[in-house]
């Protein structure tokens, strides 16, 4: 008993300083560990390594040019921040948008949404020791930036619409790709699954790795795949329908361990719902017999045609007002969300009439469910905790602002 | 499920909190509460235990500053009740210099680190918040950065000329 | 192509090349560059594109990216720097072994880009030198490959003495490294 009490006495813990920049953290992020061998005590993360005062900014910037603002939000998923935020605008100054261009950014948002999740997973993968897969699923990735090239221009950090629609109609070429991509990506999809969902090494791996329960990850305020994947079936697109998400029929999928595999197979699974949702959206767009609108009537806030700037009066003032970003805007304040990759992107925007928000407050999902981290990995391995972060999908750029 | 209306919670804040309450009003289809920073806390507590209320889940937080205001400071919050898909959002000012808001962490520990940003934005301080320190800037930064006096842009920088931009 | 596939200079017969050492070591050196990737942002993706198996990154003798700061010769710093993060580069950057080079990826690392705030780094030359800067915000992987190109062509023409010489010596004292 006594030699006991003493090997007790003496146990010593060690400190680990995981980060800021460790190959296996995907980002920035710091957590000294308090370890007793393999196992971690306790967590205790550091955060605001590339804190860029995104808010700050944004009380200083015309409202068309926050939109490049929320591209370096999440930036797996830009377009679903920009149409967030033009949305959030839109509410503000109570423009319709017309189905069509509702329908156009559904496709642009869904699409988002499979490239955020194909990150997400491969890198799962790549972190449990699968390179293989994110090397198939990344060349998709790469084919959904061409589609965003074709639209937009840009890969990556889209700015893509405008406020009051987008700011050019997909082209024949665009159309092409996203058929091609409703064709063929199943199968390249249907590969990387069939390389880990039944894996005996991945599913060891990842089953009770990170758990949370629905309760907690409510608590903590989680959204998104990872509640989702704790079982609570909350998605915003079906709560508080946006941009005319109720017109589709997609099923939100569930876990019911909210552990790394349950986390991982919510994604999974939403990339087929995205899918679908892009399938029905192309469908309903062939059957309109609108062709053409891509943006709403606000000749207030949307850009006028280059020949109508340089030969009428009127398309020279408007250009001229938006740019300079004399605009009238609408007092008050008002609060959007939309899904986005990670969960309730929320936009509390409050307005005072001038060019600028008086105060603009990004609801970033990622900020909100990593201080849950430290209670995921108490008790688990050093492995387990890697795992648990990158599967959890926090991306730094949202996670500090 | 009973479908919380707007009426319903109104009243059943007005008969429990009277005077307390400054304004109710419809900002956008969000309903927005102003209560006295005083009963702030038991509010919100009392929105989150009562079981016809039951908004069980906080969205988001964040701080609030109108230097043209007499209560220049302010905290926003807003509630959202799933089940019954309604949300709600809670305002609170206060004229304080240094304010001191009561910690919203032991009811939601979603607000451990929004409180924690807010107080690294604005300088509030949360009363009973296990971890007040900065968690975005470095600690040694002196200011409040969201305030909004606080210049946008580094002042010590020496690289910018400014005859050339006009500013 | 460019001078970066340039031949070797000496002489050539069958099976050998005899040349000045300092070409031979800037050529092994060249070819063998082990990148540390410093990714923070939105940048890091770009170069996981960059990686990845569309544009192949490991063609150009850098496959094994290497984490570990002590075994690396090429720091790529990938995104927003803040104040934060600052020292921390600094002390990566200290702990590389001679020699070492480094690219700025992106508007931030290079100008601090458009976050002209009061949390980030105006750009990474202000606390450790750089040899390549890469425009854009992102880049795309071809311009981030195009820098990885100019960071071979300075070390297969950078004489052995370099690290030696007054003028190194000169550069990291001004900005306070030993």
């Amino acid at each position: 008993m006594n030699s006991n009490k003493e090997i007790l006495k003496e146990k010593e813990y060690t400190i680990l300083n995981l980060g800021p920049t460790h190959p296996a953290t995907h980002g920035i992020f710091q957590n000294v560990m308090k370890m007793d061998g393999e196992l971690i005590v306790e967590a205790e993360p550091t955060i605001g390594y590339i804190h860029r005062a995104f808010e700050k900014l944004a009380e200083r910037r015309p409202y068309n040019q926050i939109t490049p603002i929320t591209d370096r939000l999440n930036y797996c998923s830009s377009p679903i921040n920009n149409m967030g935020w033009h949305m959030t605008v839109e509410k503000l100054a109570g423009i319709e948008i017309p189905k069509r261009v509702q329908y156009l950014r559904v496709i642009i948002m869904e699409l988002a949404r499979i490239a955020d999740h194909i990150i997400c997973n491969s890198v799962i993968g790549v972190d449990s020791g699968a390179m293989t897969g994110f090397l198939y699923v990344f060349q998709w990735r790469e084919f959904i930036y061409e589609i965003y090239e074709e639209l937009c221009g840009a890969r990556l950090t889209t700015n893509i619409g405008r406020i009051g629609g987008l700011e050019r109609d997909f082209t024949p070429l665009a159309w092409e790709k996203i058929h091609k991509l409703l064709k063929e990506f199943p199968e390249g999809l249907k590969e990387f699954e069939n390389l880990l969902v039944r894996n005996r090494i991945f599913m060891d791996r990842t089953i009770n790795c990170g758990p949370i329960t629905a309760e907690r990850a409510l608590q903590y305020g989680f959204t998104g795949p990872n509640l989702r994947a704790a079982g609570v079936d909350y998605d915003v697109r079906v709560m508080n329908p946006y941009s005319g998400y109720e017109d589709f029929t997609f099923d939100i999928p569930l876990g019911t361990n909210g552990d790394t595999y349950d986390r991982f197979m919510v994604r999974e699974q939403e990339m087929w719902q995205s899918l679908s949702i892009i399938r029905q959206a192309v469908e309903k767009l062939e059957k309109m017999e609108d062709k053409t609108t891509f943006h709403a009537d606000v000749p207030n806030f949307f850009l006028p045609e280059k020949e109508d700037v340089y030969n009428t009066m009127e398309g020279l003032i408007y250009h001229f007002k938006i740019v300079m970003g004399e605009t009238e805007m609408p007092k008050g304040e008002v609060y959007h969300a939309v899904e986005g990759g990670n969960g309730e992107l929320g936009f509390y925007l409050v307005s005072d009439g001038g060019r600028t928000p008086y105060r603009l407050h990004f609801r970033r999902p990622c900020f909100i469910y990593y201080q849950a981290y430290p209670e995921m990995v108490k008790g688990a391995f050093l492995s387990d905790a890697i795992l648990t972060m990158s599967s959890m999908n926090v991306i730094a750029g949202e996670l500090d602002a | 499920m009973s479908s919380l209306t707007q009426e319903y919670i109104t009243e059943k804040l007005q008969s429990k909190f009277e005077g307390a309450i400054q304004s109710i009003e419809m900002l956008h289809d969000f309903l927005t509460i102003t209560v006295e920073k005083s009963s702030l806390k038991s509010i919100m507590k009392f929105l989150h235990d009562d079981e016809s209320l039951n908004f069980h889940f906080l969205t988001t937080l964040c701080g609030l500053h109108f230097p043209d205001q007499a209560a220049q400071f302010g905290m926003m919050y807003q509630l959202h009740n799933m089940p019954a898909n309604f949300r709600i959002r809670i305002k609170s000012f206060t004229n304080d210099s240094e304010p001191v808001f009561d910690t919203m962490s032991d009811i939601w520990p979603a607000a451990n680190w929004q409180e924690r940003e807010t107080h690294d934005f604005y300088g509030f301080r949360f009363h009973g918040h296990p971890d007040m320190r900065r968690i975005l800037n470095m600690d040694s930064l002196v200011g409040w950065p969201m305030r909004k006096e606080f210049p946008l842009e580094d002042p010590f920088r020496g690289d910018k000329d400014d005859k050339m931009f006009g500013r | 192509m460019s001078e970066n596939n340039q031949k070797l200079e000496g002489f050539e017969g069958p099976g050998f090349l005899a040349t000045s050492l300092d070409k031979a070591v800037g050529m092994a050196r060249k070819n063998s560059i082990w990148p540390l990737p410093f990714a923070t942002s939105c940048c890091g993706i770009e170069f996981m594109a960059t990686m990845a198996s569309t544009y192949d990154f490991g063609r150009f003798g850098a496959e094994r990216l290497s984490f570990s700061p002590r075994q690396a010769d090429l720091l790529m710093v990938m995104g927003t720097i803040s104040k934060k993060m600052g020292p921390v580069l600094r002390q990566v950057y200290e702990q590389m072994a001679e020699p070492k080079w480094v690219i700025a990826v992106g508007a931030c690392a290079s100008t601090g880009g458009i976050f002209d705030t009061y949390s980030v780094l105006q750009g990474i030359d202000r606390i450790i030198p750089v040899d390549v800067y890469v425009p854009g915000c992102p880049p795309r992987p071809e311009q981030i490959i195009d820098g990885v190109l100019k960071i071979q062509e300075l070390v297969q023409n950078e004489s052995l003495r370099r690290r030696n010489s007054p003028e190194y010596q000169e550069l990291l004292a001004s900005y306070g490294i030993e």
